[in-house]
C-alpha cells in the first residue's frame, strides 16, 4: 500500500497502465517481506534456541520433533548453570580485571595519540600516522609468540597484565577514529584557547574532550565488546580457573559437561549461561544502537 | 600559526621557529604512547619472530639456530602443513566472496522501501556481536546429530540425519555457513554505503529510461565498489586469522578437515611448544596476507570506481 502511494506522485511520465504496475509491485512487495522474514528467522533462530534451551530439562531436549516452546520452563537452570562453576568470579574478572581497565586505558591513550596526529602540526606526522594505520594490517599471530615470551620473562603469565597493559599504548582503530573526529572540529576553537594561553594538554581535556563524546561512545562500546568477547587472549595467558573470564569459563563448562559424555542438564546449563553472557551485549546494542551503527559505518570496524 | 608554517616550509627548511620546534616536540610527545607501543609490541616482536623462525625453541632450552630448516620442513615434509593450507584457502576463498555477496544482497534488500528497516538490520547484526563462545555453543547444539534441533526436525520426518560438523565432507561448508551468518557488520557497512548513493543519480537514470536492473548494475554497484573493496580486504585478512569459532565448533576435526591455519599455529606454539616452527608459520601467514592484499589492491583499478578522482 505504502509503496503505491509513495510512487504515485512520480508516475506522471509513466505511461504504463496503473493497475498492472501496482499488481506487480504488490507481488514483489509481498515477496520482499517473505524474504525478509525468512532471513530474520534464520538469523534469529539460533539465539532463540539458545534462550529456550536454557529453559528446558533433559527430556525436553531429547524430544523429537524438537520442542519449540518449552513447557514447563525451568528458570532455575539459569542459576544452576551459573553455579556449576564460579561464574560470579568469572564475571568479576571479565568486568573489573579485563574490560574496565582495557576500556579506560584505550580511551586515555588513544585520545592523547589522536590529538598528536590531528591537532598539532609537526614534521613526520603523516608518515607516522601512515605507519599507525599500517599496523592494523599486521596479523597479530606474527607477534604472538615473541610477546608471549616477553611477558613470560616478566612473570606475567596467568595474570591480566599481558591483556591489559598493551591498551596503554593506544589502539590503531581508535586512534584513527578519534583523529578523524578531531579533524572535523574547527581549528578556530583551539586557536582561541591558545590565544588565552591554554596549553595543548589543556585544550585536549577541557575544550575537545566534551565535544568528542559521540566518538568516545563508539570507542567505549567496541572496546568493551571486544574484551567481553575475547577468547584467544585469555586462552593464551590465563592458566588458573580463578583467573578465567566468562568466555573461558563457558568453554570450561562445555569441556566438562558435554565433551566427556553428557552430564545431567549439560545443554540447558550451557545455553542458560551463554544467554546470560550474551545478554549484556544485546542490551548494550539496543540501548546504544546509533553509536554502534555509526561506529561501523564510519570506520568499517568489524563487530 | 598552523596557517603560517605552510608558506615558510620551502624557504627555511632546516631553521624552525621556536613555535615550530615546540610543536615538533609536543607532537612527538603526544604520539609517544603509540610510538613506544609500536616499538615494543609490534616492531621488536616482529623482528624477534623472524629470528625465532630460524631457530628450534621449546621455551625451556635456549633457541638453537637452524637456518631455514623450519620453512624447508613445513613445505616439504610436514604432513599437516598442506592440509592446513588447503583448509584455510577453502574457508577463505569460499567464505569471504560468498559472505560479501550475501551481505551485499541483504543490504540492498534492506535499502528498498520497507517498514521496520532498523529492526531487520538489528536482527542481522546482533549475531555478529554476541560473544563467539556463546554462538559456538548454540551452533554445536543446533547441529548435533543426536539431539540437535535441525536433525530433530529431520528425524521427525524420518529422514536421515545430517552429520554437519562430524563428517569430513560437510564440516568445512558448515563452518562457512556459520561464518556467513556472522557477517552482520558487513551488512551494516554496505547499507550505509547504499544510503550514501545520491538520489539524483537514480532519478537521472530513470529519466534516461533505465530499469531497476540497469540502475543496480550501473549506478549502485559502481558507487559501492570502494566499500566492497575495503570490506573484502578486511574480510580476507580476518578470515585468514579465524580461530575462535572453528576452534570451539570442531577443534580442527574430524580428521583435521577443519584445522585452519591459526589453529595449527596456536597448537604448534602452545601445545607442542615448537615456538620456532610457529614463528615460521606466522611469517608465512604474514606473506600470504600481504600478497592477497596487494593483489586485491592492484586489480582494484579495473573494477573499483573512485568518484570524480580519476
Amino acid at each position: 500500500m505504502t509503496t503505491v502511494s509513495q510512487t504515485a506522485p512520480n508516475t506522471r511520465i509513466d505511461l504504463t497502465p496503473v493497475p498492472v504496475l501496482s499488481r506487480l509491485e504488490r507481488i514483489t512487495g509481498i515477496a520482499k517481506y517473505l524474504l525478509l522474514f525468512f532471513l530474520a528467522f534464520t538469523w534469529l533462530f539460533p539465539l532463540y534456541w539458545m534462550v529456550t534451551t536454557g529453559l528446558k530439562d533433559d527430556s525436553q531436549i531429547r524430544t523429537v520433533p524438537p520442542v519449540l516452546f518449552p513447557s514447563p520452563m525451568y528458570w532455575e537452570n539459569f542459576v544452576g548453570g551459573w553455579m556449576r562453576y564460579n561464574f560470579n568470579l568469572a564475571a568479576f574478572n571479565s568486568i573489573f580485571r579485563y574490560a574496565l581497565p582495557v576500556v579506560a586505558f584505550t580511551i586515555l591513550s588513544s585520545l592523547i595519540v589522536a590529538y598528536g596526529f590531528a591537532k598539532i602540526r609537526w614534521r613526520g606526522r603523516e608518515f607516522f600516522f601512515g605507519l599507525c594505520i599500517a599496523t592494523m594490517m599486521l596479523p597479530w599471530q606474527v607477534t604472538m609468540v615473541p610477546l608471549f615470551i616477553i611477558f613470560k620473562n616478566f612473570g606475567w603469565i596467568n595474570t591480566y597484565l599481558p591483556l591489559v597493559v598493551p591498551a596503554l599504548f593506544g589502539h590503531p582503530y581508535f586512534i584513527f577514529l578519534l583523529r578523524q573526529f578531531f579533524l572535523t572540529i574547527p581549528e578556530e576553537l583551539s586557536e582561541a584557547a591558545r590565544m588565552e594561553g591554554a596549553s595543548e594538554w589543556g585544550i585536549l581535556w577541557r575544550i575537545l574532550l566534551p565535544l568528542t563524546k559521540p566518538a568516545l561512545a563508539v570507542v567505549v562500546l567496541f572496546r568493551f565488546l571486544w574484551t567481553w568477547n575475547d577468547f584467544l587472549g585469555p586462552l593464551i595467558y590465563l592458566r588458573d580457573e580463578a583467573m578465567y573470564p566468562l568466555a573461558l569459563m563457558i568453554y570450561r563448562l562445555q569441556q566438562t559437561a558435554t565433551s566427556m559424555g553428557n552430564t545431567a542438564l549439560a545443554y540447558p546449563h550451557l545455553m542458560a549461561v551463554s544467554t546470560i553472557v550474551a545478554l549484556p551485549i544485546i542490551i548494550i546494542f539496543i540501548v546504544a544502537q546509533r553509536s554502534f551503527i555509526e561506529g561501523i559505518s564510519m570506520t568499517g570496524i568489524k563487530g | 600559526m598552523a596557517v603560517a608554517t605552510a608558506p615558510l616550509k620551502g624557504v627555511q627548511r632546516q631553521r624552525m621557529t621556536r613555535q615550530e620546534r615546540r610543536n615538533q616536540i609536543l607532537g612527538l610527545l603526544f604520539i609517544s604512547p603509540w610510538l613506544l607501543g609500536f616499538l615494543i609490541l609490534a616492531l621488536i616482536p616482529l623482528i624477534m619472530s623472524f629470528y625465532y623462525g630460524l631457530t628450534r625453541y621449546d621455551l625451556i632450552s635456549e633457541p638453537r639456530f637452524i637456518g631455514l630448516d623450519n620453512y624447508r620442513r613445513l613445505f616439504t615434509s610436514d604432513p599437516d602443513f598442506w592440509t592446513v593450507i588447503y583448509n584455510t584457502f577453502y574457508y577463505v576463498l569460499l567464505g569471504v566472496p560468498v559472505g560479501a555477496f550475501v551481505a551485499f544482497l541483504i543490504a540492498n534488500l534492506l535499502n528498498t522501501d520497507i517498514k521496520g528497516r532498523a529492526i531487520f538490520r538489528s536482527i542481522i547484526y546482533i549475531p555478529a556481536i554476541v560473544p563467539a563462545v556463546c554462538t559456538a555453543m548454540v551452533w554445536l547444539f543446533l547441529l548435533n546429530t543426536q539431539f540437535g534441533a535441525i536433525n530433530g526436525v529431520l528425524k521427525a520426518f524420518e529422514w536421515p540425519t545430517v552429520p554437519f560438523l562430524s563428517s569430513t565432507s560437510l564440516s568445512k561448508p558448515t563452518l562457512v555457513l556459520i561464518y556467513i551468518w556472522a557477517q552482520g557488520s558487513a551488512v551494516v557497512i554496505y547499507l550505509a554505503a547504499l544510503q550514501d548513493v545520491p538520489r539524483s543519480l537514480y532519478e537521472a537514470a530513470t529519466v534516461d529510461g533505465a530499469n531497476a536492473w540497469n540502475k543496480f548494475w550501473n549506478v549502485t554497484i559502481p558507487l559501492c565498489t570502494p566499500v566492497i573493496l575495503f570490506n573484502t580486504v578486511l574480510g580476507f585478512i580476518g578470515a585468514f586469522q579465524e580461530f575462535t569459532l572453528p576452534w570451539l565448533l570442531t577443534g580442527g576435526g574430524p580428521a583435521k578437515s577443519t584445522e585452519l591455519y591459526v589453529m595449527s599455529l596456536y597448537r604448534n606454539a602452545f601445545v607442542q611448544l615448537s615456538m620456532g616452527k610457529a614463528s615460521a608459520m606466522a611469517w608465512i601467514l604474514l606473506v600470504i596476507i600481504v600478497l592477497f592484499t596487494a593483489i586485491l589492491f592492484s586489480t582494484s583499478g579495473r573494477w573499483v570506481y573512485y568518484g570524480g578522482e580519476k
